[in-house]
């Protein structure tokens, strides 16, 4: 095989004793993540009967002496003598017990060891799977969770469970572990401690009935526990144990800037297709990977060619792809037309260095011929090395076949839709024997007016509409029966098979190979369009719910699209369960859908949202709940739970199923967000209001409370401390001050409560039928004193209607816009006041002969604490207006200034007339 | 009257008020007593025998309005009310009880004393000193006896209901009417709530009687309150 070396430049820095910074932050973080989770140590054996739970229990019982809060959460002691006496003096958590199938079975408490929270907990046999019910199928997840809230954990583990090695050991001990935990969880160890015993004494042991009762033991010694298994299997753990140690002193030598050039990370890509190779391939990359001290990528590459591959096939390449995640490795899934391609256009993007798959398929003229993916990547890929697994031993693919029957038989549902799928093909033939019958008889019709070209062409015309509308099976079978009938029928000689003529030979397999070549075709042709109608319908749906999301106002409505929108596509029950500010997740209050799902479970819901993990039906945690449960995370945070309760797992699990709806939760995480920053900003735009306010209504009332008592205080002293030096024109000078002061004074605090009361919404609206003039003639009569002659014109109409208003503030409004007008304008000027009438409303305007307002001030002026002139002399603290507007905004109406063209401020104010005048009974005269 | 110097009864619970009452009504020739409750208040005005009560609607022990009640059931003395801005309805509440008037703090000193005469005179006049029954402000001159109207030279003609209610107001000249008390003495006890009735006749009124109906001289508006007749 062709191998390509890579030469890659080696950065060297020119401090090549500093550290890489990036590496130390990364190494920072791990540590302090480390810190708030609690630490695993392992206690690692090669078989059973090595000693690990002795071993175990001995430094639990030095831990317990040095004080420290030790309980047993679950030790088999396999009636063990010498194990069981080491129990004593430890405590030691009660087993749950779980029934099933009519036994009860003994379980570790995962609640009531978190409850319980003991600095160490000592849990027995880390591969263990838990009985159906448990939170986690696998104890490991319980050992995981036990770790993530801090508490330490002792455990026991034994080589042959590790997940990579399991191909390996399969091969040496011929016996497949089903009980395996990831390389993850074992490279995660803080500690592992290697128990050790040489193979000669761990058979004396055995024989000494130490390890199994007598009967058993003999049975042990005759498969698993030949002399030779334990040989290799202690070899396997020593060197994992070696490897584990070896990057321990690794991440030493990173952290303490000891420093050998490394090369650059190598990348490793696994490509896996839908043979049994699968498995293999990941375990071996994962080893691989591991040597290398690399990363690695698992990928499946979807050709149209693959995306009709049956359902199970499919299945089995979704665990492919959960396996390697379990090992540590990214996935993905790349749709592409040419497998090559994609490939090679992958490599490019994440600069992958080494490349492992299976062996082409392909082989001897079909591969001359046709091709392999291996050929095309040797000639196109030039930087990329090149690793082949070969094909699996007859053994594992039995396993493999045991294993799919198994599963096949678990799915009944599948079974259901691969019987009606059958149907669909029973009628996809029949027609391409009817079409087949069809063209025979046209061609009966035809023979002896036309040549047999023509013939053929009637035919290939049948093959063609077989392939448009039933695809290639059909099409096939429409091709061999048509060429057969052509034959027997029309060619000569008559009703038999033979062929005299040779060109006629000629003529027919011409005619297969064509009608072949077309049934390929089209229906590579129709499974592309379905391809592409599909895709377009997944963009289709994608995008009219986040079109939907980006309407949405408020969380509900974001909700009941995502619920809508996700039923619509995945054909589900959903809820999303919000947490309430206490962070506990609750039942929704709005009204239900018809697509909400009823009665999910909070506690699954409250544990995804607390863990940020998705859980429920068909993942790895409490998978015994009906629903599935995901979290809607939206930058670390999350938000909610989504649950979901699919009509068919395969239609929330597939691959680009699962894409899809990773990019729906996505999207509504975001909706979420983006509701919920608005409403913050909103808020703090509120908070910066009122604090500006509050800012500007202290400064004015400061000064222009403290001006007028400045005068007050001064004159009053001076009265009080009169020793008769005052004269009495003095005495009258300074009371006329106080006076006039006070009077200031009272107006100003008059009008801040007004505004506050009217802010509050305290003032219920006394409303009564007033006619206009009254109102007007009374302000009129009120500020007789204060307009000190100024002439004011008033122009009512006659016939004006009453208005239906609170006469009382309606009177303040037209002070405050009189005093205003007299207040800016030069003293003598006179004011206008008139009246306008509209079927719907009253209108007043209140005009001067004044500077007029500032060029785009005419909105601002009422607003609060809005003066022209800031800190002048002109007294009033800006509130005037803002209470005109505030009380004709009660009553339903608006107000607004503007120039007059011939110079002067006009104030206008619109009193709706929305209400029948009360009716008057004429008085007889 | 035996004594020349009016005499008056302050209920007020606000020290500086009553000194700021006390100094200007005793410098103005009226003799002062003071309470600075409500129960208080009613003891001074059975034993002092006052020519008016000043009454402060604020206090702390009773509701002002149930010392006017009180006070009215044995005497018909004039109480001048003193109340907060913006309480429309205790100053109608009040007025509907049998106060005479009412002043809005803060006052002055000046529209205080001006009350207070109106008041006074209102109480002290007797129908004998005017047998007439003719009444005169400004341009305008009422004959309630002879039913006539004149502004200036000119007579004015009035339908039955705008003269009753002329005829009310110049009764009352001075003095605060609440529009309960005018719809029930002109339209009867069954049109107290109608008060557009009201506005429409008083507005007919200004028209024939005010050289400018929207600066009326004689009508006023108590906004809120009720009518007034200027005297």
């Amino acid at each position: 095989m062709p191998v390509s070396i890579l030469y890659r430049p080696v950065t060297i820095t020119d401090m090549p004793d500093r550290p890489n910074p990036d590496l130390l932050l990364a190494k920072i973080e791990q540590e302090q993540a480390k810190a708030r989770r609690g630490k695993l140590k392992i206690f690692f054996g090669s078989a059973a009967g090595v000693g690990k739970t002795y071993a175990m229990l001995l430094a639990a019982k030095e831990r317990r002496a040095e004080n420290m809060d030790v309980v047993v959460g679950l030790i088999e002691t396999h009636n063990r003598k010498e194990t069981a006496d080491l129990l004593e003096g430890l405590e030691v958590l009660p087993r749950k017990s779980i029934e099933y199938r009519g036994t009860t079975l003994g379980e570790f408490d995962l609640d009531a060891a978190l409850k319980r929270k003991p600095s160490i907990i000592l849990v027995d046999e880390m591969a263990h799977t838990n009985a159906p019910g448990s939170r986690h199928p696998k104890r490991w997840q319980d050992i995981d969770e036990l770790l993530e809230a801090g508490i330490d954990v002792y455990t026991t583990l034994n080589v042959q469970h590790l997940e990579s090695l399991n191909d390996d050991i399969g091969q040496i001990a011929g016996i497949r572990v089903w009980e395996t935990v990831p390389d993850t969880v074992f490279e995660a160890a803080d500690e592992v401690e290697l128990v050790d015993l040489p193979p000669d004494e761990l058979l004396v042991r055995l024989k000494e009935g130490k390890v199994y009762l007598p009967q058993q033991a003999e049975e042990a010694i005759r498969h698993f526990f030949r002399k030779g298994n334990l040989i290799a299997l202690r070899e396997l753990a020593l060197r994992q144990t070696a490897s584990q140690v070896d990057s321990q002193m690794l991440d030493y030598r990173e952290g303490h800037a000891i420093r050998e050039i490394w090369p650059v990370a190598e990348r490793i890509l696994v490509c896996v297709g839908p043979n049994e190779l699968g498995e293999r391939l990941v375990r071996a990359g994962k080893r691989f990977a591991v040597g290398l001290r690399g990363e690695w990528i698992v990928a499946y590459i979807e050709t149209p060619e693959l995306q009709r591959l049956p359902a199970e096939k499919r299945d089995g390449i979704l665990r492919v792809l959960r396996l390697a995640e379990q090992l540590g490795a990214e996935t993905v899934t790349l749709s592409a037309n040419e497998m090559s391609e994609a490939i090679i256009n992958f490599c490019n993007d994440r600069n992958i260095t080494k490349i492992v798959m299976g062996k082409p398929s392909r082989r001897g003229w079909k591969r001359w011929l046709l091709g392999s993916v291996v050929d095309t990547l040797i000639s196109e890929a030039h930087n990329i090395n090149l690793y082949l697994l070969g094909s699996p031993q007859p053994g594992t693919s039995r396993y493999e076949a045991e294993l799919t029957r198994y599963r096949r038989d678990s799915q009944p549902a599948l079974k259901e839709i691969l019987r009606k799928r059958k149907k669909g093909y029973f009628w996809g033939y029949f027609w391409a024997i009817a079409v087949t019958v069809a063209s025979s008889l046209l061609s009966g019709l035809m023979v002896g007016h036309f040549e047999l070209a023509n013939l053929v062409m009637v035919f290939l015309l049948g093959v063609v509409f077989t392939a448009t509308r039933y695809g290639r099976g059909p099409s096939i079978v429409a091709s061999l029966l048509g060429v057969a009938t052509l034959d027997y029928f029309f060619v000569d000689p008559y009703y038999s098979f033979s062929v005299t003529d040779t060109q006629y030979f000629v003529t027919l397999a011409a005619m297969l190979t064509v009608a072949m070549l077309i049934s390929n075709l089209m229906a590579n042709v129709k499974s592309q369009a379905k391809i592409a109608s599909h895709r377009e319908r997944r963009a289709t749906v994608l995008y009219a719910m986040s079109k939907e999301l980006a309407m949405s106002q408020s969380e509900e409505e974001i909700v009941s699209a995502a619920v809508r929108h996700i039923h619509a596509e995945f054909g589900s029950l959903n809820v999303i369960l919000l947490p309430d500010p206490h962070g506990s997740v609750s039942y929704p209050k709005d009204k239900a859908l018809a697509e909400s799902l009823h009665g999910s479970d909070l506690s699954v819901a409250q544990w995804v949202l607390d863990h940020n993990e998705m859980a429920g039906q068909g993942t790895n945690t409490l998978p015994g709940a009906q629903a599935v449960y995901f979290p809607l995370s939206f930058h670390d945070k999350v938000l909610g739970v989504l649950a979901l309760l699919p009509v068919n797992l395969r239609r929330v699990f597939l691959p680009e199923q699962q894409k899809l709806l990773d990019t729906f939760i996505r999207q509504i995480a975001q909706a979420i967000t983006r509701i919920r920053l608005a409403e913050q900003a909103r808020n703090t735009q509120l908070q910066m209001e009122a604090e500006q306010l509050r800012n500007s209504l202290l400064s004015s009332i400061s000064h222009d409370l403290r001006t007028p008592l400045a005068t007050i205080v001064g004159s009053a002293s001076a009265l009080a401390e009169n020793d008769g030096s005052l004269t009495t024109a003095d005495q009258v000078e300074l009371s006329a001050g106080i006076y006039e002061e006070a009077q200031r004074m009272s107006n100003l605090v008059n009008n801040i409560l007004d505004m506050a009361k009217l802010d509050a919404g305290v003032i219920q609206l006394n409303k009564q039928w007033h006619p206009v003039e009254e109102v007007i003639g009374t302000v009129l009569t009120r500020l007789q004193k204060h307009l000190q002659g100024r002439k004011v014109n008033v122009k009512i109409p006659s016939g004006i209607p009453m208005i239906y208003a609170d006469s009382v503030l309606i009177e303040q409004l037209l002070i405050n816009l009189l005093e205003n007008a007299l207040r800016y304008t030069p003293a003598g000027s006179p004011l206008e006041i008139a009246v306008d009438v509209s079927p719907s409303a009253v209108e007043v305007h209140v005009s001067d002969h004044g500077q007029g307002i500032p060029k785009g001030m005419e909105n601002k002026l009422f607003e609060k604490f809005y003066r022209v002139h800031q800190e002048s002399a002109q007294s009033g603290v800006g509130l005037g207006l803002a209470i005109c507007r505030a009380i004709i905004e009660a009553h339903g109406g608006t107000i607004k200034a503007q120039n007059r063209p011939e110079g002067g401020a006009r104030f206008s104010f619109v009193i709706p007339l929305d209400r029948e005048p009360p009716v008057m009974e004429q008085e007889n005269l | 009257m035996a004594n020349l110097k009016p005499t008056v009864v302050v209920i007020e619970d606000d020290p500086p008020i009553r000194r700021f009452l006390r100094t200007g009504l005793s410098t103005h020739g009226f003799t002062v007593y003071e309470a600075d409750s409500g129960k208080q208040g009613i003891i001074e005005a059975g034993i002092r025998k006052p020519d008016l009560i000043i009454l402060d609607l604020g206090l702390p022990d009773v509701d002002g309005v149930e010392v006017i009640k009180t006070v009215r059931e044995w005497s018909a003395m004039p109480i001048i009310i003193l109340s907060a801005r913006s309480a429309e309805q205790s100053k109608i509440e009040a007025l509907d009880a049998g106060a005479d008037d009412y002043l809005t703090k803060p006052f002055g000193l000046g529209e205080l004393l001006a009350r207070t005469r109106v008041a006074l005179r209102h109480w002290l006049r007797t129908p004998e000193q005017n047998p007439t029954g003719e009444f005169t402000t400004g341009n305008l001159r009422v004959d309630l006896i002879n039913r006539w109207v004149h502004v200036g030279d000119q007579e004015v003609h009035l339908t039955p209901i705008q003269f009753r209610l002329l005829s009310m107001l110049v009764q009352n000249a001075g003095k605060v009417l609440t529009h309960h008390q005018i719809l029930k003495d002109v339209w009867g006890p069954s049109h107290t709530e109608s008060s557009h009735y009201l506005r429409i006749y008083m507005s007919q009124l200004r028209q024939k009687l005010e050289e400018d109906p929207t600066q009326p001289k004689y009508l006023l508006t108590e906004s809120g309150v009720g009518y007034r007749l200027k005297v």
